[in-house]
């Protein structure tokens, strides 16, 4: 028992470090590329800033 | 436009207010617990006592001051990044009513003596049931959100924030395993030595999912858009992400150096410690470098200095903390104030000024405005907050290795050099340093409520409409 869950422990490390090495290899292949681009703008095309007065009356609800 | 959906701004105003009034509340209980080592007369009272305030200071400043932060900015960022209306809005008020709740159970139970003993885990049972059921709320609002989402990808500000979820309810559920005897009394479920290595993976991973990935994701949105510029590299954020998960696990074991753990197990909490040098700095590369080619802005901008000065701090902590996890320089620091100077670097520095700088750019977008009452004020804030960390952890330092080195000094004949009593009397004039450094803090927080009354005051709360996301294909 102690050494099925003992190899279980060994068998997590190693595929836990294969996952890694998996993601960084994706996140710097050229497909990962214009999606990442994408997503960094998300923030930024969002205007958060309240806009004139007059636009804003009709959204003060509590 | 007027049947046009809004954004739910409600429950981020209610977190983003009470963050700046648990702050100050939590500090000035710090900065009374800093006159007690000075003036040790001032524990009067049982219920006064430093020991009893001491967690009070600790859980209110993480739980209360950081976590209403975290919620706050968390339920922001995941509508406007999501560009969708906060899931489920009736749980998203249970979790500010429940939070709140939580927090007032604290400040009457600590004080009061009913305690677990577990370092940031102190409350009792019912409270910690009651912490569990929040929790979950907390993540079915957040994930709901994510889920009902309009556009196709989940900004990496949603990673860590989800992250951070994830991992602070199974640490709580888990470091929170007890038994109880009477109605404000439990004894934890584990034993001995597991019980302590229980406790410190709990405890080192709310600084690594609480105090760090929380805040990361609160980095994330912010910093890009105080400086409006996208972050330095997003390939860069989504492995120092991974990185940061599969490492933090681990490196626990070095609250527990020179004790009964097992040797082994405390070198690996060391070398977990030591490569979690490299995600930490990637991240606060990643933050800093955001402003390359507009540094300027930190001229005029007192909000992007709070948000860069953090990064600074998060950058020298987490060099500070790999340092302080060898286990010969363990052997110097540990139990020490350095301990507690490097604990204020991080929170102080790292997470208390990420938090504010948040709050200054939310409060006026909740109130229909543009800015803050006065930008001069925030620059004011900045300053007195900066000269009060610079004080309090050089100060810690030095008292710490003073203390350090006192402790393992031996004379000719191998007995101790001094007794601990002199180390204390030694340490007199760096606590006198440390709690002006924190007073200074508190009064900054003081600046920054005035700040923040006169924002609302006349304001009308503010609900922003769901905007479409921008056109996908540029």
């Amino acid at each position: 028992m102690e050494e099925v869950v003992n190899n279980l422990r060994t068998i997590v490390i190693v595929l836990g470090l294969l996952c890694f090495v998996a993601i960084c290899y994706w996140a710097y292949s050229k497909h990962a590329q214009a999606g990442f681009d994408e997503a960094a703008r998300l923030p930024l095309a969002d205007d958060d800033l309240p806009a004139s007065p007059a636009d804003k009356e009709g959204m003060t609800n509590g | 436009m007027q049947s046009q959906t809004t954004y739910n701004y409600k429950v981020v105003r209610q977190f983003t207010i009470m963050t700046v009034v648990w702050g100050i509340v939590g500090m000035l209980v710090g900065v009374i617990v800093a006159a007690q080592l000075v003036w040790p007369g001032l524990n009067v009272l049982e219920y006064l006592h430093f020991g009893r305030l001491r967690p009070l200071h600790t859980n209110a400043v993480i739980f209360a001051f950081g976590g209403c932060a975290l919620f706050a900015t968390s339920f922001y960022v995941v509508q406007r990044t999501c560009h969708t209306r906060l899931f489920a809005p009736g749980l998203a008020s249970f979790v500010f009513w429940g939070w709140q709740l939580i927090i007032v159970a604290a400040a009457v139970t600590l004080p009061l003596g009913i305690t677990t003993g577990k370092e940031y885990a102190e409350l009792e049972w019912p409270i910690d049931i009651a912490i569990a059921i929040v929790w979950v709320s907390y993540a079915i609002v957040f994930f709901g959100t994510v889920a009902t989402r309009k556009v196709s990808h989940i900004y990496v500000a949603n990673w860590f924030y989800g992250a951070f979820i994830i991992a602070v309810a199974l640490l709580h559920i888990v470091n929170s395993a007890e038994i109880p005897v009477s109605l404000f009394k439990s004894y934890s479920a584990y034993g001995g030595v597991r019980d302590a290595m229980v406790q410190w993976w709990y405890g080192h991973n709310a600084v690594g999912f609480f105090l760090t990935a929380g805040f990361l994701g609160m980095m994330y949105y912010f910093v890009p858009k105080q400086a409006d510029r996208p972050i330095y590299s997003y390939r860069l954020s989504v492995v120092h992400f991974w990185a940061l998960i599969f490492t933090y696990m681990w490196a626990g074991p070095h609250h527990l150096h020179y004790t009964a753990l097992p040797d082994w197990a405390q070198s690996v909490g060391m070398l977990f410690s030591l490569i979690l040098l490299a995600p930490s700095w990637g991240g606060m590369i990643n933050g800093i470098m955001t402003l390359s080619g507009a540094w300027h802005k930190l001229r005029t901008d007192p909000i992007l200095k709070f948000m860069i000065t953090s990064l600074s701090f998060y950058g020298m902590s987490t060099f500070e903390g790999p340092m302080m996890s060898i286990k010969s320089v363990n052997a110097l620091s540990h139990y020490t104030d350095w301990t507690v100077g490097h604990v204020h670097s991080g929170a102080l520095g790292w997470v208390a000024l990420i938090s504010i700088g948040a709050v200054y750019f939310l409060l006026p977008r909740l109130y229909g405005k543009t800015e803050m009452y006065s930008t001069k004020l925030v620059n004011t804030h900045f300053w007195i907050a900066t000269v009060g960390i610079v004080l309090y952890i050089a100060s810690m330092w030095i008292a710490g290795v003073m203390q350090g080195l006192m402790w393992r000094a031996t004379s000719a004949d191998g007995t101790l050099s001094y007794e601990f009593v002199e180390s204390v009397k030694a340490t007199y004039p760096f606590w006198t340093i440390r709690l002006v450094g924190g007073a200074l803090f508190l009064v900054g927080m003081l600046v920054m409520f005035y700040n923040m009354l006169k924002t609302i005051a006349g304001a009308k709360a503010y609900n922003a409409p769901v905007v479409a996301p921008a056109a996908a294909h540029a």
